[in-house]
């Protein structure tokens, strides 16, 4: 394996291992949907901070989109709890409304912005390689979107290393966490950080809407293995690594996009681990 | 101010069609949303909509080029493909619906992803524009174009006619559309395909992201203004045709801006007006009213109190002054309170103090009657204990009608105390 395809499939395992993780508490709290929002509507936040700092990574740009991600959570929020509008709808609507925000502010800012829709939409992972850091004196130190990745993943292990306790019983059990004294709103919103947080170190690599795809998809197969958590978010973790390597052949293969190819490698993994559960039970019940 | 003559008397042909297209879309695509957001499963037609691009693709590939009727067909079997899956997803492979849904999105969008970019990597000269059903392409419609969209618009329109009853009962009560023998399956049937093929006409217009917005929107605004369903159908198709024309006129005045994305910006407007002014359900409607309801309980309980107080000392015509009104209310509160009292002719000044009027006295009365009415009701038809109806009697004493009051003089053949062994004021 050559040194692009590594630095390739080691970004594409980050972004994934960070999406897994994160979406095996979100599968569990039945908020799917809920980072598919903030994965949508987080294009106007960075936007806006492309526009203010004129920066194509790093801190304003995951400090500004972060901020939007939560406003999405809150701006669902809003419309569910006081405007009474149906959770459903009110997911539909406000992302929907972001995202378009988002593209015509990109419209209209066509001059200024070096980003256009469809590299939003899906990424391109093939030109990590192509951005690296470069230290002051010189140095090569590796493709950007891998540090950004990399330093999320650092995060994320922290938080859920310190608090797995309280998110794991606020995500089963809302009522018991609640009556054990957790602030289940404040673990909440600590989620949907670290979603917004994700989903803009990922979305360079591999678009809004692939982010929900390393979200779901992964922990639902190691969901049709194992029923135990812990195994669950190691399983999720493992499947996503699976899903780079493999999105990379394939995509290699076909001369397409990476990020398109790992959607589909992690739908093709689903697929068997559910196929697998199948058969063992029916081993099992014969 | 020529742009706007310009822009709706139509003289120009691509205005005309693009217009018209938007709103006919906007419309048609709103009335079958209506149905998706009743039965709450707006967010499947999400799903549908991004599960189109790999249909997309594979109709491209197969046709070998841009053909319409091989791009719809290829979009239709994939969004077919995708809704099915969602239903029987969560039924095999123990997964709640939303994950079902957002896996069977991003899966198929993916695989759109793939094939479109190995498409165009494949140097086929053919697949120019093929991106386009991504954000639409609605700046761009054409004469055959409008054709085809009038036609759909129509169907969708008609089957909703024709089976208006049928899917009414399916979207509000399904249990009930079984047990007295509709072909409910049949119905969900007929759904599953009018939303597909509602968002297969959308995405034309504003791309497989947006498309959602033409489905949830309109209809969420539209339940904001009224409770019937026919009323909502027609306000939905207005909303969203509406926003079509919004969109195209926005595109005609800056031509660089894409049409789609502001279909669906002025479709949130009007939704997010709907939820904050629409009368009845309106969040500043419901404000309103909890307000008129707070006050209207501060006043009835102070004119309890100043009641009670002279019950107590037996002496009606005494003054009060804030201070020595136990009523719990911050004092600035507590000061609003009185003098919309005095405004209303419930009380007077007198001094420092203040006292009630004739109707002051009438009221705070009946309230107290009311409040120990109930509570003699709670004790002898609920049978619980004296201890526990106090509670109960403060909220039910503000909203006991003339007529509940009579009944419960009757039923109780008009008490003389309460279970507290108060006695029971009359008039």
């Amino acid at each position: 394996m050559d040194s692009y395809a590594f630095q390739i499939v080691l970004c594409g395992a980050l972004v994934a291992v960070n999406c897994s993780l994160l979406g095996s508490f979100l599968i569990l709290r039945g908020q799917a949907l809920v980072a598919d929002a903030i994965s949508h509507s987080v294009l106007p936040g960075i936007v806006a901070a492309f526009l203010f700092s004129g920066a194509r990574a790093g801190g304003p740009l995951l400090v500004g989109a972060g901020a939007v991600g939560l406003l999405t959570t809150l701006g669902i929020e809003f419309l569910h709890r006081r405007a009474k509008v149906q959770s459903d709808a009110a997911i539909g609507i406000t992302f929907t409304a972001l995202f378009a925000l988002g593209v015509v502010l990109v419209t209209a800012l066509a001059g200024q912005v070096d980003l256009d829709q469809d590299c939003v939409l899906y990424g391109e992972l093939a030109y990590v390689p192509l951005d690296p850091w470069l230290t002051a004196n010189g140095w090569d130190l590796g493709p950007r979107a891998a540090w950004t990745s990399g330093f999320c993943l650092v995060v994320l292990l922290v938080v859920i290393g310190l608090f797995f306790k309280q998110l794991y019983l606020t995500s089963f059990d809302p009522a018991y966490a609640a009556s054990l004294g957790l602030a289940t709103g404040v673990w909440h919103y600590v989620l949907m950080g670290l979603t917004s947080l994700v989903t803009v170190a990922s979305f360079e690599a591999v678009g809004a809407i692939l982010v929900v795809a390393l979200m779901v998809a992964p922990p639902a197969t190691a969901f049709q293995l194992t029923r135990r958590f812990r195994a669950m978010l190691g399983l999720a973790a493992a499947v996503g690594v699976l899903t780079a390597v493999g999105g990379y052949v394939l995509a290699a293969a076909l001369d397409a996009s990476v990020a398109g190819a790992m959607a589909v490698v992690a739908g093709a993994l689903f697929v068997a681990a559910w196929a697998w559960g199948k058969w063992r039970t029916a081993l099992a019940g014969a | 101010m020529d742009g706007w003559l310009d822009f709706f008397t139509f003289r120009d042909a691509n205005v005309r069609y693009v217009t018209l297209g938007a709103m006919l879309l906007g419309g048609s695509v709103a009335v079958v949303g209506v149905f998706g957001y009743l039965r709450k499963r707006s967010l499947a037609g999400d799903a549908v909509a991004h599960a189109m691009l790999p249909g997309i693709c594979l109709g491209f590939l197969l046709a070998g080029q841009k053909s319409l009727p091989w791009l719809v067909g290829g979009a239709f079997a994939s969004g077919w493909l995708a809704l099915l899956t969602i239903d029987w997803l969560p039924r095999q492979a123990r997964l709640k619906e939303d994950t079902a849904i957002g896996l069977v999105m991003s899966v198929f969008f993916g695989a759109g992803i793939l094939l479109l970019t190995a498409i165009q990597h494949g140097g086929n000269a053919a697949q120019v524009g093929l991106e386009d059903f991504l954000f639409g392409r609605a700046a761009a419609l054409v004469g055959s174009d409008l054709g085809l969209l009038s036609g759909l618009a129509v169907t969708l329109l008609l089957v909703v006619v024709v089976f208006y009853k049928e899917l009414a009962l399916l979207s509000f009560d399904a249990a009930y559309a079984r047990a007295v023998g509709f072909p409910v399956r049949g119905l969900e049937f007929l759904l599953t395909t009018l939303t597909v093929l509602a968002v297969v006409a959308g995405i034309q217009a504003v791309g497989v992201v947006l498309t959602a917005a033409l489905l949830v929107t309109p209809a969420a605004a539209a339940r904001f203004w009224t409770h019937r369903l026919p009323l909502m159908l027609a306000l939905a198709a207005g909303l969203g045709a509406f926003s079509g024309l919004a969109g195209a006129w926005v595109s005609y005045v800056a031509p660089a801006m894409p049409t789609g994305p502001w279909i669906v910006l002025a479709a949130s407007a009007l939704a997010l007006g709907s939820f904050l002014l629409a009368p009845g359900q309106g969040l500043l409607a419901r404000w309103w009213r909890q307000r008129a309801h707070r006050r209207k309980f501060a006043e009835e309980n102070l004119l309890k109190l100043l009641y009670k107080m002279g019950e107590r000392r037996q002496d009606h015509d005494r003054a009060y002054q804030p201070a020595d009104l136990p009523t719990g209310q911050a004092p600035a509160q507590l000061a609003a309170t009185l003098r919309r009292l005095r405004a209303e002719g419930y009380l007077t000044r007198r001094g420092p103090g203040w006292q009630l009027t004739p109707e002051g006295y009438e009221r705070g009365r009946r309230i107290t009657r009311l409040h120990r009415l109930w509570e003699l009701y709670l004790t002898e038809y609920l049978r619980l204990a004296p201890d526990h109806v106090h509670d109960d009697a403060e909220t039910m004493e503000h909203i006991i009608t003339p007529e509940i009051e009579q009944e419960l003089e009757k039923r109780l053949r008009r008490p003389e105390f309460d279970p507290h062994q108060n006695r029971i004021p009359y008039d």
